[in-house]
């Protein structure tokens, strides 16, 4: 029961959907250099496969302009992963794209996160990620500001 | 305990595994009453392994699914919900249902398909505690003469059989062994015709 109710706790963690969302959008080559990295100074953790990688597709939904009503956009190809580490912790990995070794890194990321070494994984492999993420996103909306436009109306003579 | 075995038990290597347990249970349907084997996947108790590797093959997120009896426990739910994804439905609406022959009564509950449509019925997993070539006697598309198979019951069977083309389809599992009884299967009491 207790179990019950720390894995419910792990599936709210605000934290966990974070590093989750960041593991999910990051390009799989940098995932994956950043969590060989992670292996070479710290080994491969002991683990089972629970869900061998597989590929799907998910349905991706937007709002126009950002607050319409939500409609289907498109699928996108997605693969998943579970594994299960010695230490007990189950993760999941859910990646965008192919990428077979990319959702098992994000799945292994999500369990090590959960365990006494989320400190350490967090630093090396999900702040690059998530701080690659924002310079990203940042560097496409100046790119964007730099193309407005500022319309004003001329003042005119009879008002 | 629960929750960590419910990640468990799914083939080692999906796309052959399930391949060949897909072989199994088509040989089992096209040649009614003989007994192949199966296996590969493990599922919270009560299910048998052949049972989980037939549910595993079968069953995705478009197909609904009745636990009966037993084998509806949290377990068996959380084990579902991650392998399979079905969704879990009572037994009136149900594509699929599991669980021993008692579990599963009364059988006039699931679905037989109408008659535009007699696809739409509803395929029973049912758990036995051994399959065996003997007992009730067989015969109808896919079997050459007759054949035997230690069937639960056989009133419930030809009546099932008078709906045809309309009626459920049944698969028996047990441990690593399934074996199957369509719904165009004729079946006959052999100790009633012997004493006869």
């Amino acid at each position: 029961m207790s179990k019950n109710r720390s894995e419910t706790a792990a599936n709210d963690d605000p934290a966990r959907k974070q590093r989750l969302s960041v593991l999910a959008k990051a390009p799989a080559d940098r995932l994956k250099t950043l969590w060989d990295a992670w292996c070479v100074r710290s080994g491969v953790p002991d683990h089972d496969i629970l869900r061998t990688p597989e590929i799907g597709t998910v349905m991706v939904r937007g709002r126009a302009g950002a607050t319409g009503a939500p409609f289907n956009l498109g699928e996108i190809t997605v693969t998943r992963c579970s594994v299960r580490l010695s230490t007990g912790h189950i993760g999941h990995g859910y990646v965008q794209g192919r990428d077979k070794r990319a959702s098992l890194a994000a799945a292994m990321i999500d369990a090590l996160a959960q365990s006494d070494q989320a400190d350490a994984v967090d630093d090396m492999v999900v702040e690059p990620l998530q701080l690659e993420a924002e310079a990203n996103v940042a560097s496409r909306a100046a790119k964007a500001a730099a193309t407005k436009v500022e319309f004003f109306t001329m003042v005119r003579g009879d008002n | 305990m629960d929750t960590q075995s419910s990640y468990e038990g799914a083939f080692a290597s999906p796309p052959t595994d399930s391949a060949q347990a897909f072989r199994a249970a088509m040989r089992a349907m096209a040649r009614p009453g003989t007994i192949e084997a199966i296996a590969g996947a493990r599922a919270p108790e009560p299910f048998s392994e052949a049972a989980a590797s037939l549910l595993l093959t079968l069953c995705d997120p478009d197909t609904s699914l009745y636990l009966a009896g037993e084998h509806d426990n949290e377990a068996a739910r959380a084990w579902v919900g991650f392998h399979i994804g079905a969704p879990l439905l009572p037994a009136d609406r149900a594509d699929f249902a599991v669980g021993t022959w008692g579990a599963l009564q009364p059988v006039s509950a699931y679905k037989v398909g109408v008659a535009e449509y007699p696809d739409r019925a509803a395929t029973l997993i049912v758990e036995m505690p051994s399959l065996e070539r003997n007992g009730a006697q067989l015969s109808g598309p896919g079997i050459k003469d007759t054949a035997n198979l230690n069937l639960p019951e056989i009133g419930a069977f030809q009546a099932n059989r008078r709906l045809f083309p309309l009626g459920f389809d049944c698969f028996f599992t047990s441990g690593q062994s399934i074996a199957a009884l369509p719904r165009s299967t004729r079946v006959s009491d052999l100790s009633a015709e012997e004493a006869a």
